[in-house]
Order: C-alpha cells, then sequence, then structure tokens
C-alpha cells in the first residue's frame, strides 16, 4: 500500500488518471453516450410491424416534423407555457426571496427555507392530482374564481407551482450573498430606495433569476405530466414524446421531437450565458 | 473556448462510433404479416409431462394475484401448492413492453391483448397451443374461439382470458334525451360542446372508422382497423372536426370517474368497469353499447415459442381459465370472464349480466383491437392500410 503510494507520488498523470477515470468514464459513457444515442437513433427508422428499429440513415423524421404544421404548433405552444411559468415564477419568488434574506430575523429564514421545500417531498403526481380536484367543475378554485377549469391556463399554473422552490431558492441564495452594509452604504450616500435597487440589487439579482429561470424554463419544456393531468385536451412537446414512444413504440421519432427541446435549451443558454447566470448554478 | 471543442469533438467521435455500428441490422427489415407473409414453423407441445417447478409469467396488473394485494383475492397459492409450480409474474403497462419482454425468451406465459398477439404470432416468440391438453379449454365462450387475432389458418394460440367493450357513457341529469348512437360524440351541434371525453389514444381511431362504417358506406370501410389512404383520412378529419367539442381525452380510468363525477365531462367513451365506479361514487351516469356497435378488446394467454417450462406453462394456462380462478379475475379486474362456468362462480350474482358474458350476439357487434398493419387486415391484397405508427402521428395532428 505504502509503495503504491510512493509510486503515484513520483507520477502525478497517474494520479490524476486514477482520481478522474471514474467521473470520466461516468460523463462519457452514461451522460454523453445517452445523448448520443439519442441524436443518431433521431435519424432512424421504425419496422411498423415487428416493432424493431432499422439502423439506416434517414432524414424522414426531422422532414415530418418541420413540414407538419402541429408540431410546429406543439413547440410553440410548449415554448409559450415555459415562458409564462418563469415570468409567475419571477414574480412571486423575487419578493418572497427578498423578504427571505434581508427582512426574516436570521433564526426564522432557515424555517422558510424549509417552508419553501416542504412542497418538494410531496409526490408530483400527487400534487398534480390535487389540483386537478381543485380545477374542478364546482370545486374551490371554480366557485371562487369561476375558473381556470381545464386546459392551458391551468396547465401553467400548475407547472408554476411546481416549479416555485426551484426559483426562490437561486434567487434567495443570490440576494443572501449581498452584505446588509452594501444597502446601508448606498442610504448613506444618498441614494433613494429606486436607486439602491437598480445599482445594488439588480446586478446581484438578474444573474441568479436567469439561474433560476434555466430550471423553470427546462422542468416546463420537458413536462407531460401535470398537462395530462389538468391541461385538458391540449398536448405540449412531452406528450408528443410520450405518445411515440409509450404508444407508438417509435423510439427514433421520438428522438427527434427530444431534439427540439434541446435546441431550444441550447438557444437559451447561450442567451443568458452573458448575464453571468452560469456563474450562479 | 478549447474545452468547448474537445466536448464538440468527443461528442462527434461517439455519434461517428455509433452511426458505424449500426448499419447491420437493416437488412432483416422486411417485415411481414397476414396477407402474405407465413408464420414461422413451430411446433406445439404433444404431451404434458411433470411440471418443472416454476413458470415465469408476463400479465396485465390485477391478472396474477397472489393475496398481497388484497387478502381474499387469490388464485395464485392454490396453484402453486397443487402443481408444484411456483409462479413468478412479471407486470407490463403496455402491450409494446409486452412484446419486447417476450422477445427475451425469459418468459413462459403472456396475457397478451389483440393488439399484441399478432405480432407475437409473426414474430415467432409465441407458439401454437395444443388445446387438448387444456381440460378447461371446452367450457370456453365459443365466440372467444379461433378469432383472427389469437389463432392462424385455424390453429389456436392461445387460451382467450376476458373481454370487454368500450360503451358510450352518459350523465343521465344533463345528457337527454339519452344517447343511442355515436352520433351523440360527433354532432358538430352537440350541447355538450367542451364536455364531451374520448380515449386518449391513437387506436380510438377505430371508433371513428367503425362510426364511418355505418354512416357513410361509399367509403367502403370493412375492418375498422383496416383502413386505406382516403378512409383513414375520413377518420382522421372526422376525429379533428370532434376534436372542437372535446373538454378532455383521458386515459387512466381514475381521471375519467373524476371528471364525470365533478361534471368536466358528461358524454364519452368508457369501459363498464369506470361507469360500475363511477356510479359507485354516486353519480348519475349509464353506460349503453350503441347501434353501431363499439370497439373493445380481448386478452389471451399465449405460450411463449422459447418456454424453459413449457409443462407449468400449459398447468398455469388451464389454471387461469378454470372456472373459479377466472371468475376470481373476471371480478377482481371487471370484465367479461372467457369461461362459461365462472358465471356461476362469481360472488356477484349478476356479474356476468353486467359485463355480458353470455351475450354472443351482443359481442358480435364489438371489434376488438387489433394492430393495424401496412398489409390489410381486411384481406384486400390492392391496396396498402396505414399502420399503427402512422395512426400515432395522426392522433397528434387531431389533437392539435
Amino acid at each position: 500500500m505504502a509503495r503504491l503510494g510512493s509510486y503515484l507520488h513520483r507520477h502525478p498523470r497517474l494520479r490524476l488518471a486514477g482520481l478522474l477515470s471514474a467521473p470520466l468514464l461516468w460523463l462519457v459513457v452514461a451522460y454523453l453516450g445517452a445523448l448520443a444515442v439519442l441524436l443518431v437513433s433521431a435519424f432512424w427508422t421504425v419496422n411498423g410491424f415487428t416493432g424493431e428499429v432499422v439502423r439506416q440513415f434517414s432524414l424522414g423524421n426531422f422532414r415530418t416534423i418541420l413540414t407538419e404544421e402541429v408540431y410546429r404548433n406543439v413547440a410553440l405552444r410548449s415554448l409559450g407555457v415555459a415562458a409564462a411559468v418563469t415570468v409567475i415564477c419571477v414574480v412571486v419568488a423575487v419578493p418572497m426571496a427578498f423578504f427571505m434574506a434581508k427582512v426574516a430575523a436570521a433564526r426564522s429564514r432557515h424555517w422558510l427555507v424549509i417552508a419553501i421545500l416542504t412542497p418538494l417531498w410531496a409526490s408530483y403526481l400527487v400534487k398534480a392530482y390535487a389540483w386537478r380536484i381543485l380545477l374542478a367543475n364546482n370545486g374551490p378554485m371554480d366557485t371562487l374564481f369561476g375558473g381556470p377549469g381545464y386546459g392551458l391556463p391551468a396547465t401553467i399554473l400548475v407547472l408554476a407551482y411546481m416549479w416555485l422552490p426551484y426559483m426562490i431558492l437561486p434567487v434567495y441564495a443570490g440576494l443572501e450573498r449581498l452584505p446588509d452594509s452594501l444597502l446601508e452604504a448606498s442610504a448613506d450616500l444618498g441614494a433613494r430606495a429606486g436607486r439602491t435597487f437598480r445599482s445594488v440589487i439588480l446586478p446581484i439579482l438578474i444573474p441568479s433569476v436567469f439561474a433560476g429561470s434555466i430550471f423553470t424554463f427546462s422542468l416546463s419544456l420537458g413536462d407531460y405530466i401535470t398537462v395530462q393531468i389538468v391541461g385538458g385536451k391540449t398536448q405540449l412537446i412531452g406528450n408528443l414524446v410520450y405518445a411515440n414512444i409509450g404508444a407508438a413504440n417509435n423510439l427514433p421519432f421520438a428522438a427527434a421531437i427530444a431534439t427540439v427541446p434541446v435546441l431550444i435549451m441550447v438557444i437559451y443558454l447561450l442567451a443568458v450565458r452573458r448575464s453571468g447566470a452560469l456563474e450562479e448554478l | 473556448m478549447r474545452s468547448g471543442r474537445i466536448l464538440l469533438a468527443a461528442l462527434a467521435a461517439g455519434v461517428l462510433t455509433l452511426a458505424g455500428c449500426g448499419g447491420d441490422g437493416g437488412g432483416d427489415s422486411a417485415g411481414g404479416g397476414p396477407g402474405g407473409l407465413t408464420v414461422p414453423k413451430i411446433d406445439k407441445l404433444a404431451a404434458l409431462g411433470a411440471g418443472e417447478g416454476e413458470v415465469n409469467v408476463v400479465s396485465w396488473a390485477g391478472y396474477v394475484e397472489d393475496g398481497s394485494t388484497d387478502k381474499s383475492v387469490d388464485w395464485v397459492t392454490g396453484f402453486e401448492k397443487e402443481t408444484g409450480c411456483q409462479v413468478n409474474n412479471k407486470i407490463a403497462g403496455t402491450s409494446d413492453e409486452m412484446v419486447a419482454l417476450m422477445k427475451t425468451g425469459e418468459y413462459d406465459v403472456v396475457s397478451a391483448s389483440g393488439d399484441a398477439s399478432l405480432r407475437l404470432i409473426y414474430g415467432g416468440d409465441v407458439a401454437p397451443v395444443n388445446t387438448d391438453l387444456l381440460s378447461n379449454y371446452k367450457d370456453v365462450f365459443e365466440g372467444l374461439k379461433n378469432k383472427a387475432w389469437n389463432s392462424v389458418d385455424g390453429v389456436p394460440y392461445g387460451a382467450p382470458h376476458g373481454r370487454g367493450a368500450n360503451l358510450l357513457m352518459y350523465r343521465t341529469d344533463t345528457v337527454t334525451p339519452a344517447p343511442t348512437s355515436w352520433s351523440a360524440v360527433f354532432d358538430p351541434a352537440s350541447p355538450h360542446k367542451g364536455k364531451i371525453t374520448a380515449y386518449d389514444s391513437p387506436i380510438y381511431i377505430a371508433d371513428a372508422a367503425l362510426y364511418l362504417m355505418k354512416t357513410k358506406p361509399e367509403l367502403n370501410i370493412k375492418n375498422p382497423y383496416a383502413l386505406d389512404d382516403t378512409q383513414f383520412q375520413a377518420a382522421v378529419d372526422l376525429l379533428k372536426q370532434q376534436n372542437e367539442l372535446i373538454g378532455e381525452y383521458w386515459s387512466d380510468y381514475t381521471k375519467e370517474v373524476q371528471a364525470f363525477k365533478a361534471g368536466n365531462s358528461v358524454l364519452g367513451t368508457t369501459w363498464q368497469v369506470i361507469t360500475n365506479l363511477t356510479k359507485a361514487d354516486g353519480a348519475p351516469v349509464e353506460a349503453i353499447l350503441p347501434t353501431e356497435g363499439a370497439t373493445g378488446w380481448s386478452d389471451t394467454w399465449m405460450v411463449s415459442a422459447k418456454a424453459k417450462h413449457p409443462n407449468c406453462a400449459y398447468l398455469w394456462m388451464n389454471h387461469i381459465i378454470s372456472p373459479k380462478a377466472n371468475a376470481g379475475v373476471a371480478e377482481w379486474f371487471g370484465e367479461a370472464p372467457s369461461n362459461k362456468l365462472s358465471c356461476a362462480e362469481t360472488k356477484d350474482p349478476n356479474h356476468c349480466a353486467t359485463f355480458h358474458a353470455e351475450d354472443e350476439a351482443y359481442f358480435e357487434q364489438v371489434w376488438y383491437w387489433t394492430t393495424p398493419l401496412a398489409q390489410c387486415i381486411d384481406g384486400r391484397k390492392d391496396v396498402t392500410c396505414k399502420d399503427y405508427s402512422a395512426w400515432t402521428q395522426a392522433w397528434t395532428t387531431i389533437k392539435g
């Protein structure tokens, strides 16, 4: 054992290889491997009768997705849902996180964090079905607000509920790093609340919000369960993927559809990279 | 930026490697099926020997109960004691999963539905069944034997298990007068717009085809699962028009029970078991078999072509269609039993009447789920039909 230790000590490259081989193997095989299979299988087709994958290169799947109007509509609808969910989460999360980080007493802070986390302890399905009952005809939401019933608005509402903690936590973490003394200094220098917000809080807030939005945006983009439960007859990208795998056993076509959210997320990440949001993750 | 390029190179290398491996396997893609292709030659079991000590089963949830779900629901323990065949059950979620599991060769018997059974037969995954070795086979309803989905050229491939129809359910307090036809769910001027529901699966296209079969004879649809381009387009158009009326599509039964209870849905397709559950919850609903008939399902126990425990597999098939076990499954799952003598064994004496088990005239109006294939299953040779993946893609455009 000691000999091995001294041998490794004399060979730093070997030491590094030993340290990194397991995570690299995981990254390349499990992580990039799965992505590569996804990309490659998107170009395959399926034998309609035996259900076996035909491994021949074909652009047919992508041609269908680009030419059929329904796929464009569903992609745009999913994009709209993801954006709306993100906006709602930001509007609710920012004041909440600000209160937690700056106003609430230090000892109640961790209780607030726990309170924010509690919904995550319950099963996703239970929460979605609970919302289905809340939104039913003559249910609580219907009696109080006269709607929205099942459909696209209900989907946005429930998804915003589901992903809210993922927005509050990064924003809270960002604001917590902002020293109180900076706010005081800003006030001492004569800045009003608005100026302090713009010059001191906002530069911290924006990257945190973008960090949170990556969660809310990508989770909404991939979701298919909530919309199946409260979405009425609405379908999003996730439903199309599910229908093609679950019902038709057409993995290649599902893979081709799945490249759409991947593409949207890559574009989104490139766009928010400049804000420094990726450092906040 | 350098790391980005390395990442890209690694990805590209991975893609190329996989694409390289992907070359083979394409050659055997020429599939087959009814209307031309032959069934792989597999011998049926000639004589029953001693049990091998265990049997590996693939089944739908609720079909193989050993008392672990509910103490009073157990038709496995007795069988194990009697035959010495330990039952190892694997529950499959979908027909596709069943087909995939059977291809592994690790399972002996499967409870296949009509949309999977032909795939198993033509794929060479299941063997013909020697019905002489099943003493209970003689008591199975004639209407379930040697059907298009469980036999080929008169050779039976399994033991029929149970069946049911996809009915039309409505709320008696809001839908008046009571509907008698599927036109209630297709009428563009329906007063129930936004509160109509339909089964969320590509196979529902067959429901529209069945309706067109009766209302538009000029389309000449002979079988709702064998649709050529024109017929298919007509069904899809009808469903796109129906989409305007739909409040939501249902796929799991809890969702439908709750929607009918709350009144979010007042009219739409259902299964008998869902109607019973909704009624039990106090909602005023009824279900009918409309004048045009309906689609439905029928399951069949089949034995693997590579069964390692064929004797236990036969003993199991014979047991599961025996009056007592068959009655147990039918009541627990909510379906019509396949054995004539089961009706005397059900705890609820009206079970068979509720599920129309003995009513052959009723089931003659039912078109059981069958996988749509490119080779038309109604026997036409001059046209190609739409296969199931085309049905799935069309279902996406219907929902919009």
